[in-house]
């Protein structure tokens, strides 16, 4: 696992209709383990998608993985991510399917959602959950957020690291 | 009154399932330690008791939010709350809801 700091992995993933994406290319890139079918998952996402749009403007990316085994949890199928695509879930967040399960490994995800922050230089700078609260959207993703501010402002996050929150990821038997 | 909470311990939702049930009881008059909890901890158990997500709530048999077709398996369960979010546990007025419910046909056998 990458700690606070440290280069995160790179990786190359596809998206719901075969492209591929890396992080990097922008001030700060938001790598976010996530999926179909978890309700942690689902009740953060508004949230998310709301950072992505609010921090857009200032060059931030945020890329959603599902990493999670489609043959024991089929709503996480590619099917089913492309009709979340297509419905517009993801307002043009790019939702990427990590199939070997490599990407998830390397990062140490732990739970869906599991979001990481990476710096320009792709430096570790935030890792855990997007606030503290899955049930009180006034929460507003506030930890991602500020993790956000600071490296945008080039400092290190008040709040480096936070227990994440969620459904376990769905690793292969 | 038989309050059952079934459990996947690979889900953290139970915890505040469990609290929200025995407030939700405490709040109608009933006692809050009826609650017989079980662990469902692998595929066979979930398809016998026909466990469709972690936590599942049933008092006398019947789900506080009906599944309808959902697969059973070992996940989390996704609620609706009342305001329309989407919620890792049922809404507490829906437990109040079942709750009285019962209690009142329980009544109207006695």
């Amino acid at each position: 696992m990458p700690a606070i700091g440290e280069h995160a992995p790179p990786f190359e993933l596809p998206d719901t209709d075969g492209g591929l994406h890396q992080p990097g290319g922008a001030p700060a890139t938001v790598v976010v383990f996530t999926c179909n079918h978890c309700p942690y998952a689902l009740a953060w996402h508004d949230r998310l998608m709301a950072v992505a749009g609010d921090y857009a403007r200032q060059g931030v990316r945020m890329l959603a993985i599902n990493p999670n085994d489609a043959e024991r949890y089929p709503r996480d199928s590619p099917e089913a991510m492309r009709a979340r695509v297509d419905r517009g879930d993801f307002d043009g967040v790019p939702y990427l399917r990590d199939e070997s399960q490599e990407v998830a490994g390397a990062y140490d995800a732990r739970t869906t959602p599991d979001v990481f922050v990476l710096d320009a230089e792709g430096v570790l700078r935030y890792r855990g959950a997007p606030d503290s609260d899955h049930d009180d959207p006034a929460q507003n993703a506030a930890w991602l957020r500020a993790a956000l501010d600071a490296v945008l402002e080039g400092r290190a996050p008040d709040r480096q690291e936070t227990p994440p929150v969620g459904c376990s990821i769905k690793w292969r038997g | 009154m038989r309050v059952e909470l079934l459990f996947w311990a690979g889900c953290p939702s139970h915890p505040k399932a469990l609290a929200d049930l025995r407030e939700a009881l405490a709040d109608t008059g009933l006692d809050p330690d009826c609650v017989i909890v079980r662990e469902v901890d692998d595929e066979l158990g979930a398809e016998a008791e026909e466990f469709v997500g972690s936590p599942t709530i049933r008092i006398d048999g019947l789900d506080v939010q009906p599944p309808g077709d959902e697969p059973t398996g070992l996940t989390c369960r996704v609620y609706r709350r009342r305001d329309g979010r989407i919620s890792p546990t049922p809404d507490p007025a829906d437990l109040r809801e079942a709750l009285r419910a019962a209690s009142s046909s329980a009544g109207a056998r006695s």
